[in-house]
């Protein structure tokens, strides 16, 4: 596979898969409206892995809300593929950071809860979960609860409910982010092959700079509350990628460049020492 | 990927040392649970015998523990008729509750509105002393099993409606979404995350309502009945059968608690996430499971 044959169709004729144009979303906290975003414009074409990354509280998850029809915006509209969206929920595949388990269902009936709720037959649905339960690293597992199972297998499972549920678009919100930091690395590159197999069109809401530029094909960046896109960028790494890549000389560039559009607000002092932090545990 | 499957390795062996732990610490929790409780009660009845025997006391004041027993043998055609009548109305009453319990807690729990038009009068109807509604029922229902069973479902649907109403609302908003955004509709939504949700609370609830059952069916049977313990019991102590009362109380608190297991049994098989859930949590493990 050529690094960018299926993905990315910016050819004029088709529309973008997603369309924000000039969403704005206001929370009203004791009668006064309170903005969390302002005039966010922002598209992701067919196929396209796109990362949001910001500070904490700038509205990225309110973005991907908006996105799967779970709040409706206060200003703007939504299109997908051309289409106004019918803000209502159930059209994209949704994950968020916590893995939202059920506590009294298996890992296998978690896992096909999407087609489930759709009223394909059980015995289909489990089939299909059972193809994947390998590449997903749950075999063995198959009977087991969510509370025996290890944070990073929760979320594999939550993974794989997502990917079950057959959406072309899929949102993560923040989805390693309550994972350590070795079991976060092993699951970026355990994502990056899964997703790179498939077709895919993927919004991530990330505040890890590194794995924004690790995983996407672009990247936007949002200002601190309330958000509004300050700058995006391509990520011109050939693909496949690999985890070793975040040394090399062409990634560093694109995350200082990254870095350096977060830290053009003084706000953004603490994000920044906190990602060269993390510089400094390799 | 090969990072991928070492780390899965390692997660597999963190799981897999689980049983064998669970098998020693289940062992000497049995023993804890099983042994200490025969123990107090084997002691207590040891006091009991000999303070009887040594102060003298009359066989119709206080009976001693041999003497129940033998009751319990001599009698047993008499309590055991009267302890199925008995039995018959804490189980129908039971049952009922469970019904009206349920449904109750499903419309508060799903309309604002009947919730405050109704739950004013569930609250209410625990205030009124049952003792002073039972002959109210005797009068008119009569003597006979309905009046026994309708004291047993006004105790005991009570704590049934508010534990289930509290585990109607204790769904988490997040599962919710969660399932919202893979299409679930709000029938959906209720089979399979409130209704879930809601069964710990609503076993909690089985739990306190089964012990009020037993204590329903002896206040009815109290209040006026021609059958049941309840009976037995009014009708023994004024000819100082004490030994008879007691043994009668002894069969109540015996059908009391397997009552209890029998309802926590049931539990473990239809909440079985819970107890895993609760195992999961327990501190020193919370660093390798979550």
């Amino acid at each position: 596979m050529t690094a960018e044959s299926p993905r990315a169709s910016t050819d004029a004729a088709s529309p973008p898969k997603i369309e924000l144009d000039g969403i704005g979303q206001d929370f009203a906290l004791r009668g006064v409206a309170f903005p969390v975003l302002r005039d966010v414009n922002l598209r992701v074409h067919r196929g396209e892995f796109v990362s949001v990354i910001g500070p904490s509280g700038c509205g990225k998850s309110t973005l991907l809300n908006l996105i799967a029809g779970l709040e409706q915006p206060t200003r703007g509209r939504i299109l997908m593929d051309g289409r106004q969206a019918a803000g209502r929920p159930g059209t994209v595949g949704y994950m968020h950071q916590k893995d939202l388990l059920l506590p009294w269902r298996s890992v296998l009936d978690n896992a096909v809860l999407g087609p489930e709720i759709r009223g394909t037959p059980r015995a289909e649905a489990g089939r299909r979960a059972m193809e994947l339960i390998r590449p997903f690293g749950l075999e063995g597992f198959e009977k087991s609860y969510p509370a025996q199972l290890s944070g990073g297998m929760r979320q594999r499972v939550a993974f794989l409910r997502t990917v079950l549920a057959d959406r072309d678009v899929i949102l993560l919100d923040e989805p390693f982010g309550a994972l350590d930091a070795l079991t976060r690395a092993g699951m970026q590159e355990w994502l990056l092959g899964l997703w790179e197999s498939w077709s895919k069109t993927v919004v991530m809401v990330t505040h890890d700079v590194e794995e924004a530029a690790l995983l996407s094909d672009r990247v936007y960046v949002l200002t601190p509350r309330p958000g509004r896109v300050k700058a995006a960028f391509t990520v011109d790494l050939p693909r496949p990628r690999r985890y070793e890549m975040v040394t090399d000389g062409a990634f560093v560039e694109i995350k200082a460049r990254a870095l350096a559009a977060l830290r053009e607000d003084d706000s953004f002092a603490g994000l920044a020492s906190g990602a060269s932090r993390a510089e400094g545990e390799r | 990927m090969s990072g991928d499957s070492a780390a899965t390795l390692q997660e597999a062996a963190q799981v897999s040392d689980a049983p064998a732990r669970d098998v020693a610490e289940r062992g000497r929790a049995a023993a804890l649970r099983w042994g200490l409780p025969a123990l107090v009660v084997a002691g207590a009845l040891a006091a009991w015998e000999a303070g009887v025997r040594l102060l003298d006391v009359e066989r119709w004041l206080l009976p001693p523990p041999s003497a129940i027993g033998a009751e319990l043998l001599a009698s047993r055609d008499l309590l055991l008729r009267h302890t199925w009548v008995t039995l018959g109305e804490v189980l129908l009453g039971f049952a009922l509750a469970i019904m009206v319990g349920v449904a109750l807690a499903g419309v508060i729990a799903y309309s604002r509105l009947v919730e405050r038009a109704v739950y004013p009068f569930v609250i209410a109807s625990q205030t009124v002393p049952v003792i002073v509604i039972a002959p109210l029922l005797l009068i008119w229902i009569g003597y006979g099993i309905w009046p026994k069973v309708i004291v047993v479902v006004l105790l005991s649907f009570f704590p049934i409606v508010v534990n289930t109403v509290d585990g109607l609302k204790s769904a988490d908003p997040d599962l919710l979404r969660m399932m919202r955004t893979l299409g679930a509709n709000r029938w959906q939504l209720f089979v399979k995350v409130q209704a879930p949700s809601c069964l710990p609370f609503l076993f909690s609830g089985l739990r306190v309502a089964i012990a009020l059952s037993v204590i329903g069916a002896v206040v009815g049977e109290w209040v006026g009945a021609s059958a049941g313990l309840g009976y037995l019991m009014t009708r023994s102590a004024p000819q100082f059968l004490t030994d008879r009362v007691f043994a009668a109380m002894f069969i109540l608190a015996v059908m009391g608690v397997t009552l209890f297991l029998l309802v926590a049994l049931a539990e473990r098989y239809a909440v079985p996430w819970h107890r895993k859930t609760r195992r999961g949590d327990a501190p020193g493990d919370s660093s390798t499971w979550r």
